[in-house]
């Protein structure tokens, strides 16, 4: 908890969003619902950032690169057409797959150069996006849902999963009460993330990643190989941003593709960030808090923008405050230090 | 005769070292040369059409690239904030055409007022980088990101409510907010059209070659100057200069003012030649797309020149005109084309951040 001060602006904003929702006369229950949606649908992608931050690779920019992860493994599970939780678990297993793989690579070019991790990660993520492009037209996928209508060559950049996975967790257990709905599936589901996350980081090589993120030279001298940790850390963060993209378009309802992660990670950066999250430690109840504040904020901005603002400004507005988040916390370390 | 072997082996020797040194030091120019001469002849373009393009993109984004020069030579690496210093720009443009301004006075205007805007715009984010050493490409890009948001609300939210629109001809028709796409053919006749003799084919505009190779001249004079060899002092080691008793902290300001005006200045020279701009999007990609090619020139992030600027921009600007057609004919589908572009220009940096760095991570 290094970032009081910005908690508790995001915080005292928040409120004052609520409160001039009520003095509007919005539906706050269907507020409350959206907010617990929006924050179940991209918690674990901010999640996902936590390993690579306790390794002491900063924050991942290059987020895209687990998101496509996750891509590929629905896109291979609709094209065996599986649907319901057997083409979730498939999606799931697909995107561990490949995370692995992609981790492995992203995580070998992140070492070579270590303390600027943050900048290499955002322009591998992003010519990684393009590569995919490449991809995403050429490889022979035979489902037609997915092709382009016309010609049946390349996928589609918004695919249905109306017949396949959508709202598989949303869906599962959903408690009605009164006019607030809680789904008890994709809350479980994300309970099960945090969890697993919490018990890694108990375990020797967790602690291990940590240590490494506290103090690179302390665990070289002590006969860690600290190349390896990074590795993990960083092929661990790509997997779980993979899930994170799956549990997200099981509950929108598409997969999309192309040039749609390019601006995944900020948004979860930020998120991170508001949390409390420090650039070299940071917890899991910190991403919690984070998510449920962002996504709150950027809920509840939207429609009282409508009503007092002009339409556009609000993205605008939404995207200020993110980036804004992003930058205090770069400057907020004085710099000096060369190496993390 | 043993001797004279011996000399003619060590000759030889000496020349293969040499050509190999220069195929390794030039090795990402050859390889964009390759690359655009394949593509070329996939493409089945003329070689007038792309030469006539090259020339107008040398002139479009020649300044723009030139703004890279100074803060990679102050060990700053790339400046992706100078997107900040095209926006200044755009706000000049808004304030002549509110003004109604036209021809000399108005060209006057938008330069003087973005490049007063450039240099506050600039002050501040050199502050913002000092204080994130180390991790200034980054924050830069942050910047960027934050100053577009920053210039959206002023100008569709605030203009129309807190600035009195002057001419309606440049708002939106519900009286709040600029138009996206402003017309700047008023200025673009401001350089006499006969000035461009035709060779071959290609169209050859004298005054504007002339504006971005002096300009050129102009950053190559500046890092010649006391001035210049304190930035590339600081670029070599910011603590060491700091004994020197140079102000470290002040010459990378400096370098970053100095930066974004001539992005300012640069991302006039492109609007005003394709004489339409849309204001809130003309700048994006500028900071990818000037970086992409500087370093397809030879650049890297500790070192550039302007021969880096120039020669990258012919090389990275060949690719991108080509590629789509290449697209079109090797895969059918045009689209691939532009993926590639776009692909090779984040590539691109991608590698150069993590090729420059490997060594300082070694030695570290």
């Amino acid at each position: 908890m290094h970032n009081k001060l910005s908690q508790i602006i995001i915080a005292v904003f928040l409120i004052i969003l609520i409160i001039s929702a009520f003095i509007l006369g919005m539906d706050l229950s269907r507020l409350f619902n959206d907010s617990i949606s929006k924050f179940l649908m991209n918690g674990i992608l901010v999640l996902s950032l936590i390993p690579m931050i306790n390794a002491g690779a900063g924050i991942n920019f290059g987020l895209p690169v687990g998101v496509v992860a996750g891509l590929l493994g629905m896109c291979i599970s609709i094209n065996m057409r599986l649907n319901g939780i057997s083409g979730f678990v498939t999606a799931i297993f697909f995107t561990i797959v490949v995370g692995w793989i992609l981790g492995e690579v992203y995580g070998r070019i992140l070492n070579n150069s270590r303390g600027r991790e943050e900048v290499t990660g955002t322009f591998i993520g992003f010519s990684f996006i393009f590569l995919m492009n490449f991809c995403w037209t050429l490889i022979p996928f035979k489902n037609r849902e997915m092709l382009y209508p016309i010609g049946g060559k390349g996928l589609r950049p918004k695919i249905g999963l109306n017949n396949y996975f959508k709202g598989i967790l949303d869906d599962f257990l959903l408690l009605k009460l009164g006019s607030i709905e809680v789904p008890i599936g994709s809350i479980l589901f994300y309970l099960v993330i945090c969890l697993f996350m919490g018990f890694f980081f108990k375990t020797v090589r967790g602690r291990v990643m940590i240590a490494v993120g506290e103090n690179i030279r302390f665990c070289r001298a002590s006969g860690i190989d600290v190349a390896r940790v990074k590795i993990d850390a960083v092929i661990l963060s790509t997997i779980i941003a993979g899930i994170g993209i799956c549990v997200y378009s099981q509950s929108y309802g598409f997969v999309e593709l192309y040039n749609s992660p390019m601006m995944m990670a900020f948004p979860a950066a930020s998120a991170i960030l508001i949390g409390g999250a420090s650039r070299n430690r940071t917890y899991i109840s910190e991403a919690v808090i984070g998510t449920y504040l962002f996504q709150s904020i950027y809920l509840l901005s939207s429609p009282i923008a409508n009503e007092v603002l002009l339409p556009e400004v609000s993205e605008i507005f939404r995207m200020m405050i993110s980036n804004s988040i992003i930058l205090y916390a770069l400057l907020k370390q004085k710099g000096g230090k060369d190496e993390v | 005769m043993k001797s004279n072997t011996g000399e003619l082996y060590f000759k030889s020797y000496l020349m293969r070292e040499k050509i190999i040194g220069i195929l390794e030091k030039n090795s990402v120019p050859l390889f964009f040369l390759l690359l655009s001469l394949m593509g070329f002849y996939f493409s089945g373009l003329s070689t007038t059409f792309v030469t006539n393009q090259v020339i107008t993109r040398f002139i479009r984004n020649g300044v723009l690239v030139l703004a890279l020069i100074i803060p990679i030579k102050a060990g700053m690496g790339l400046n992706f904030a100078i997107t900040l210093g095209a926006l200044c720009t755009h706000a000049g443009i808004i304030i002549a055409l509110n003004h109604s301004l036209e021809g000399v006075s108005g060209v006057l205007l938008i330069l003087g007022s973005s490049i007063l805007l450039a240099l506050i715009a600039g002050y501040l984010i050199g502050l913002a980088l000092n204080r994130a050493r180390g991790k200034e490409m980054i924050t830069s890009i942050i910047i960027g990101f934050l100053g577009n948001s920053i210039f959206q609300i002023i100008f569709m939210a605030g203009f129309g409510t807190v600035i009195p629109i002057k001419n309606k001809g440049i708002a939106l028709s519900r009286g709040v907010g600029v138009r996206d796409m402003v017309d700047l053919s008023d200025f673009r006749k401001l350089l006499p059209g006969e000035l461009t003799p035709e060779f071959m084919g290609v169209d050859i505009p004298i005054p504007m070659i002339i504006i971005v190779v002096s300009l050129g001249s102009l950053i190559h004079y500046i890092l010649s100057t006391p001035f210049g060899l304190k930035v590339k002092a600081v670029g070599e080691s910011y603590k060491n200069s700091k004994l020197l008793g140079i102000d470290s902290d002040m010459v990378r300001i400096k370098a970053v003012i100095i930066s974004t005006v001539f992005a300012a200045i640069g991302q006039f020279i492109y609007l005003q030649n394709i004489g339409i701009a849309n204001v809130y999007s003309a700048q994006s990609n500028a900071d990818i797309f000037s970086s992409a090619a500087i370093l397809a020139g030879g650049a890297t992030m500790k070192n550039s020149s302007v021969k880096n600027a120039f020669l990258g921009i012919f090389l990275f600007h060949t690719l991108f005109i080509v590629s789509p057609q290449a697209g079109q004919n090797i895969f059918n589908n045009p689209a691939l084309g532009e993926y590639f572009r776009s692909f090779i220009a984040y590539g691109t940096i991608a590698f150069a951040i993590v090729m420059n760095l490997r060594k300082s991570v070694d030695s570290a």
